[in-house]
């Protein structure tokens, strides 16, 4: 299960000067809600079936903390690929999360399965799983709202207009999710005692010229505008009914 | 520069965001002719539709087995269309089909891939303004490889007709798929039982977030909505909860809706739920805290408790029912 350090954003988003990234100083952070899900996925099918959850991330030597959670939810096992400085852009992080399951896998055997997020919440590349996938020349399927394994095959179901499309691949293969694919649990407090125990294995690998390279962020146009107060409390209950009815929404 | 669009139909008919693409895909082209590709039963047909939209030429893949979708198959196609054509950039509409399948081609071909673009900043050497944190945020970055690949970040361009274009000329090839391309396939379809309004297409959608309070508190925005023909939907805080299913969440995550009004009951307005709200004509927000993040993408704003003010609202509109 690959996952990614993002910061917990809140209501409005600060730069810092050299416009390179948000301003984190006073945020926590978390992992993308699909990766929540992502996790908790992993887990119960290995809670269901036997095997064991690896969790890798690329990130500051902080996203640790990240892993820990993840172990506190269920996960066995945790890689960090910790990475200072500059981003990494997705060709990059895709390169570093590959050599790291290559050099597993010859150790370890394959994966069965190897699990994204759709996209990242704060980068939103759409490729990163799609590209580990085809260096290793695995099946992927996208988007996933429902994942059934079994007998050596994944079943794999996208909400799409009008429905569910299924897709059946045989395994190893690669998946990515989106939130809602479960509920995930919250950790218990003997877990999150228990994931100080699980071993998190660390290296540092070199970052690459970008080819998809950032020049600089910056805040769309359009924020803060001030709502129009239409009342305090139940008294203010006609005046919006009269906006409804101006808007043409309301009987 | 030579300029490959690719565009997603149904049945013939072309689809909205693949228009929109076309119209940045046209401002890359900077004048030179624009291709577009269609793969599958009804593209040519669709292709008709392209002319006004600037495509002077429609190249469609046409195999039988392009009848089911497989990101793989339509990835060799576009490859193979690369290869015909000698094109300089690939531009997609930023759906969940068009950025798979660029992220395919961006693998097979090991070039950089850039999902989700609002503007063309620069064409030498190419800049691009794209989305992050599902719109909360731009981002300008350059593309350093050719072919480049660009999606088209929806509703961030408008679908922009030529005048007095002709039905752009179309040719069809066979792509070389091969066994691998079509591993991956939909296999099948099943319908989903809808049932009321859907969260994505509704006029008005009464929201609710941690200020609700309780899965059972959700009943007061229920009552509100039938009145107004709503969907109900809810933030994140709401379905991690368990109050309510993913299905009804709004949000960067979750549903992006655009009705006519959005009612934001007891919601802050985190960055992940504007993402998903922003598209509303206008916004009201009920919130107990004048100084929430949410009144400052919110239109109008009534400052108070929601389980007074959603139940008032609800008796105003009955007594106006009333003859």
């Amino acid at each position: 299960m690959c996952v990614k350090r993002v910061p917990l954003t809140g209501g409005r988003m600060v730069l810092t000067a050299d416009e390179q990234a948000i301003e984190t100083r006073h945020l926590g952070f978390t992992i993308s809600p699909h990766e929540e899900c992502g996790v908790e996925e992993a887990v119960r099918i290995v809670e269901a079936q036997g095997g064991e959850t690896t969790v890798l991330t690329l990130g500051p030597p902080e996203a640790e903390e990240q892993i820990r959670e993840t172990l506190a939810t269920g996960a066995d096992r945790g890689i960090l690929l910790a990475v200072e400085g500059e981003e990494w852009d997705p060709q990059a992080t895709a390169g570093a999360i590959l050599s790291t399951i290559e050099s597993e896998e010859a150790s370890g055997g394959a994966f069965d399965l190897i699990v994204f997020g759709n996209e990242s919440a704060d980068s939103g590349n759409f490729q990163v799983g799609i590209r580990v996938a085809h260096a290793l020349g695995r099946p992927v399927v996208t988007g996933l709202k429902g994942l059934t394994v079994d007998g050596g095959r994944a079943r794999c179901e996208q909400e799409v207009a009008g429905g569910r499309d299924v897709y059946d691949v045989p395994l190893p293969a690669v998946v990515t999710v989106l939130e809602g694919i479960n509920l995930p649990r919250y950790p218990s407090v003997p877990a999150k005692l228990r994931a100080r125990q699980k071993p998190i294995d660390k290296s540092s690998p070199e970052r690459p010229d970008s080819r998809l390279e950032k020049l600089r962020l910056v805040l769309p146009p359009g924020q803060g505008k001030q709502a129009e107060i239409l009342g305090e409390g139940a008294d203010a209950a006609p005046a919006v009914v009269g906006v409804m009815r101006d808007l043409g929404v309301a009987p | 520069m030579s300029v490959l669009a690719l565009v997603e139909q149904i049945d013939g008919q072309v689809d909205e965001l693949s228009l929109q693409a076309l119209s940045l895909a046209r401002e890359l082209a900077d004048g030179e002719p624009l291709t577009a590709l269609l793969a599958g039963e009804g593209g040519r047909e669709a292709s008709a539709q392209l002319g006004s939209h600037g495509v002077a030429n429609a190249l469609v893949a046409e195999d039988e087995r392009l009848g089911a979708y497989a990101p793989g198959a339509w990835a060799r196609s576009v490859t193979d269309a690369i290869d015909r054509l000698g094109t300089g950039a690939v531009v997609a509409p930023g759906t969940v089909r068009g950025n798979e399948v660029l992220s395919h081609v961006a693998a097979r071909l090991d070039l950089p891939f850039a999902a989700n673009c609002a503007a063309i900043d620069e064409r030498s050497p190419l800049t691009v303004t794209r989305v992050r944190w599902g719109g909360s945020l731009l981002e300008e970055a350059r593309v350093h490889g050719s072919p480049a690949l660009l999606s088209v970040a929806p509703h961030t361009v408008p679908a922009a007709t030529v005048n007095g274009a002709d039905a752009p000329s179309v040719e069809s090839f066979a792509p070389a798929l091969d066994e691998n391309d079509l591993l991956v396939r939909v296999a099948e379809h099943v319908d989903a039982a809808t049932a009321g309004i859907s969260l994505a297409e509704a006029k008005v959608v009464v929201s609710g977030g941690r200020g609700v309070g309780s899965a059972d508190g959700f009943g007061m925005l229920e009552e509100l909505a039938e009145l107004l023909h709503a969907a109900v939907g809810c933030s994140r805080v709401v379905t991690s909860a368990g109050w309510r299913p993913h299905t009804d969440q709004v949000g960067q995550t979750g549903t992006k809706v655009s009705p006519d009004l959005y009612i934001a009951c007891g919601i802050s307005g985190a960055t992940q739920h504007i993402a998903g709200c922003k598209g509303a004509k206008k916004i009201l927000a009920i919130n107990s805290d004048a100084e929430a993040p949410i009144l400052a993408s919110a239109d109008y704003a009534v400052i108070g408790d929601l389980t007074e003010i959603v139940p008032a609202i609800t008796a105003e509109l009955r007594k106006g029912r009333e003859p």
